[in-house]
């Protein structure tokens, strides 16, 4: 296959809040292709795996991060327009949040940002977010009303539309089924498998069935530290190589 | 904050989406001009917003600025007296204050002080048991609609002007008084203490109210799981727990009593008095008294500011504008040591919480 | 009551429920009586100081010029004083105040800087009215050389309601769901364009009305204006809305009510009351205004 923009590479990757260690010298290489589930159970690093690369962490107070991430072969650290980098990089997280625009403000809201003014063009980027996100049919007559007044279910695919609007690279999804009912879960994997064509997901879930439903390579963070990097069917088969992984996805643990 | 260099890295990042995928091209593919103008106005953005950041930041430390700048002034008015005029043990412990005598100058604040401190007290007496009582209604005792009113009317108790409540002292309370006890003037520590204390009302009880309120919901969970009533719960859970909240309220009552201008001077008969005497009742709430800050407020539109001579010294007649600005300073260190104590407990309320 | 009725009904009340239930009465009886008795006077007074006001209360009290000494006319120059007065304080207070609140609120990480700059706005907010006007008069009137004028006198009050323009508006932006802000970085807008989008259109009503709480504030404060602007006396066509440079003196509501009410003699009494109901109107509606807008912003919550 041949290469898309959107691998990232997690080198030395320690991350501390104060003296407590969130990440633990964790060295990942996520390729630009299909979808990259983490699991693992609460307290393992992972959404802060997910800040880290598009540097949200950067504003929660007393952290120190060190090592190295690499996105396309640039040093997100190096990158000055942290801006732009984190609108090349569409997030998800558990709890949706609409906000307190109209649902068409919400999805034009990063393209205006980046100074993306052309009605046409919004109108466009609207659309397309929301019919990739499923939600276009629901909401395509009440545009201009709240986006905090839908449900729950669809102010998560609002959310997920919002991230797609600046056409991300990579789009990170942080358990994103917990406040949401498991019709709306399945047609939101659904829309997953159609993205990842376009662009490389990195899928954090709670859920070891959801990983193992859509994840092309898994990996399992445990406190901090990596355990096991490798291809899903590798991970949930009868023999990972790895105990910890095995116990944890059968439920022996977390 | 440092966006100025990096639009040409934005180009390159939105070059290359635009660039792998297809999808609504950004600026740059519609004409040279259309390009020129978006990179204008970006860079107009990130201009303005760089300003408009500085600025905020310039504001943020500006209460800081005005704080010392308030002491830095005043004192720089007042410094001339504490160099020559200025004797400690006469300043705080003499009642003779004659600034304007031609030949026997005197500056002690003693009566002021005995002024300020015989209002504030009789304010708290009036203000300090009736607002923890309405607090204590508002938060505990009365409906959701009832408090609502309440805390509405609390709120414009509060909104009347100072000099509004002089006028009230003035033409109100001061006949009232001579009419009910007989004495000769109505303009007394009496009639400024009560005025002073309803005052003192609205923030006593909007502070008590909220250190009620913040008692964490599972004692008064666990005391009604036991039976109690409310009245015990109020007296055995939530007052004790309130405690320092409570005090913190009646302390930030007590420095807008020691402050306030208007109101005491219109209301405190504005004569140069100690209250208290050896005959019973030893303090005399029917006797007129001045404050310091009335005495600011009073003197300072004939209190000349002088130059110094050529010879670095003052004339004695513009000790008088500076001694009024010593004034000034002490209450400026009484009511700052009154706000850092009640801050220090609220703060150590919301930590404990 | 005796024990076999206990056993009988569990739940009845016995003699100490009914004495706790009765203590509960009276007590709460007690502090219900100790609100009204401080919320009397709000009521009575005014209505008592209408009453004594009625008489002067007409428009030509307004739009008047004092006459004869101040004891006859009316009340117009110092009116468009207090106008001129709070107008600019305003002008100066709300863009620092609202910034300061906003830097505190967004940009302040917890540090000792920060728990300084919050030491400071308390104090700010502590110190008395009259230190207020000796530091106006140091600073503006002496320092900068402005003289005894509008400016000096605006740029006193602007100080003294600058701390609560800051806190009311950090707590209008705390009320702001943290998550909305995390949203908006998460698609690469700036703390700016956060606030700009998000932060400050939702919680402009909240800062509005601290602003107008505000208003109500310095129209009624004498102090400070006292000796850094405001005069005793200043004539005034009638009706003229211009009448003053920022650069002179004016005469002001405030401090008009306190001259004529203890430094001139023979004011008819219902021109006295007349003034303080007109003041206490002026500053009484503002707060409704201000209550009024709150009431609607918590029942038109957005999410």
């Amino acid at each position: 296959m041949k290469p898309k923009a959107g691998n990232i590479e997690i080198k030395n990757l320690t991350i501390r809040y104060g003296n407590k260690i969130a990440l633990d010298d964790i060295s990942i290489s996520i390729p630009s292709t299909g979808i990259f589930a983490i699991i693992g159970p609460a307290n393992s690093g992972k959404t802060t795996l997910l800040k880290s690369i598009n540097r949200t962490i950067e504003l929660e107070p007393g952290v120190s991060v060190k090592g190295q991430i690499f996105i396309d072969g640039q040093n997100t650290k190096r990158i000055r327009d942290v801006y732009g980098l984190r609108r090349k990089i569409g997030m998800v997280f558990p709890l949706p949040v609409g906000l307190p625009l109209s649902i068409y403000d919400n999805v034009a809201y990063a393209p205006r940002i980046a100074g993306k003014h052309s009605k046409r063009d919004l109108d466009e980027i609207v659309e397309r977010s929301l019919r990739q996100a499923a939600l276009w049919d629901e909401v395509k007559d009440r545009l201009k009303s709240l986006g905090t007044m839908l449900s729950g279910g669809q102010q998560q695919r609002l959310t997920i539309a919002r991230a797609l609007s600046h056409e991300p690279e990579i789009l990170c999804l942080d358990e994103f089924s917990i406040a949401v009912d498991p019709v709306t879960t399945m047609r939101i994997e659904d829309v997953l498998i159609e993205l990842k064509k376009k662009m490389t997901i990195i899928l954090v879930t709670n859920l070891v069935q959801q990983a193992r439903r859509l994840g092309d390579l898994t990996c399992f963070l445990n406190i901090g530290k990596l355990v096991q990097v490798d291809e899903t069917e590798k991970i949930f088969s009868d023999d990972p190589g790895n105990q910890l992984t095995y116990d944890y996805v059968h439920g022996v643990f977390g | 904050m440092q966006q100025i260099e990096k639009h040409s890295l934005t180009d390159k990042l939105q070059d290359t989406s635009s660039g792998t995928r297809p999808g609504p091209a950004s600026g740059v593919s519609r004409g040279t001009l259309g390009a020129f103008l978006t990179h204008i106005r970006r860079i107009r953005r990130v201009v303005s917003e760089r300003t408009i950041v500085c600025l905020i930041y310039i504001c943020g430390v500006s209460a800081v600025i005005f704080v010392f700048g308030i002491f830095f002034f005043v004192f720089r008015e007042g410094a001339p007296f504490l160099e020559h005029g200025f004797k400690a043990k006469e300043f705080f412990l003499s009642p003779d204050w004659y600034p304007t005598s031609a030949t026997n100058k005197r500056y002690g604040i003693l009566a002021q002080l005995v002024g300020t401190g015989s209002v504030t007290l009789v304010a708290m007496l009036v203000a300090v048991p009736f607002s923890l009582g309405t607090g204590i209604f508002i938060a505990e005792f009365c409906g959701k609609k009832t408090r609502e009113i309440m805390k509405i009317l609390v709120e414009l108790l509060a909104a009347i002007p100072s000099v509004v409540w002089g006028f009230i002292g003035l033409m109100v309370m001061n006949p009232l008084i001579i009419k009910l006890t007989g004495a000769p003037i109505g303009l007394n520590v009496l009639n400024a203490g009560i005025i002073v204390g309803l005052m003192s009302v609205p923030i006593i009880v909007t502070i008590a109210e909220d250190a009620i309120r913040a008692v964490p919901d599972t004692y008064i969970e666990a005391a009604e799981a036991l039976g109690a009533t409310r009245w015990q719960l109020v007296r055995k859970v939530i007052l004790p727990a309130a405690k320092s909240g409570l005090l913190a309220a009646v302390l930030l009552g007590v420095g807008r009593a020691v402050g306030e201008t208007m109101a005491v001077l219109m209301c405190t008969g504005h004569s140069i008095n100690i209250p208290f005497d050896a005959k019973v009742p030893f303090f005399h709430v029917l006797e007129s008294v001045r404050t310091l800050t009335a005495t600011i407020a009073a003197e300072m539109g004939e209190a000349p500011r002088l130059e110094a001579n050529a010879d670095g010294t003052y004339p004695t007649e513009a000790l008088h504008y500076q001694a009024l600005f010593v004034i000034g300073i002490v209450l400026f260190a009484i009511t700052f040591v009154i706000n850092i104590t009640a801050d220090m407990i609220v703060k150590g309320i919301r930590r404990k919480k | 009551m005796d024990g076999n009725e206990h056993t009988k009904n569990l739940f009845a009340a016995t003699d100490l429920i009914h004495k706790k239930l009765r203590a509960q009465r009276t007590v709460k009886w007690i502090f219900g009586s100790m609100s009204v008795v401080i919320l009397i006077p709000l009521v009575a007074l005014t209505s008592y100081l209408i009453i004594r006001a009625w008489p002067s209360l007409t428009w030509d009290f307004i739009t008047d010029v004092p006459k004869q000494g101040m004891r006859s006319g009316g009340i117009w120059p110092a009116l468009i004083g207090t106008l001129y007065t709070v107008t600019f304080s305003l002008l100066v207070a709300v863009p620092v105040g609202v910034m300061a609140g906003i830097y505190l609120n967004e940009y302040a990480r917890e540090s000792w800087f920060t728990r300084i700059v919050n030491l400071a706005v308390v104090n700010l907010a502590g110190v008395p009215s009259i230190v207020h006007a000796l530091f106006g008069l140091g600073a503006f009137v002496v320092f900068a050389g402005l003289g005894k004028s509008i400016l000096s006198a605006s740029l006193t009050l602007a100080i003294m309601t600058l701390p609560v323009i800051i806190v009311s508006t950090k707590e209008a932006l705390f009320a702001v769901p943290v998550t909305f802000r995390m949203a908006c970085w998460n698609l690469g807008a700036s703390r700016w364009q956060t606030i700009r989008t998000i932060v400050l259109p939702n919680s402009i009503g909240g800062i509005l009305t601290g602003i107008i709480l505000q208003v109500c504030r310095a129209a009624g404060e004498t102090a400070p204006i006292m000796f850094t602007g405001a005069v005793f006396f200043k004539f005034v066509k009638r009706g003229d809305l211009f009448p003053y440079k920022p650069t002179e003196q004016c005469m002001a509501l405030s401090y008009h009510l306190h001259t004529i009410s203890t430094q001139v003699p023979g004011v008819p009494e219902s021109m006295l009351y007349a003034t303080a109901v007109v003041l206490l109107g002026f500053v009484l509606a503002f707060n409704a205004i201000a209550i009024v807008l709150r009431t609607r912003i918590r029942n038109r919550k957005k999410w």
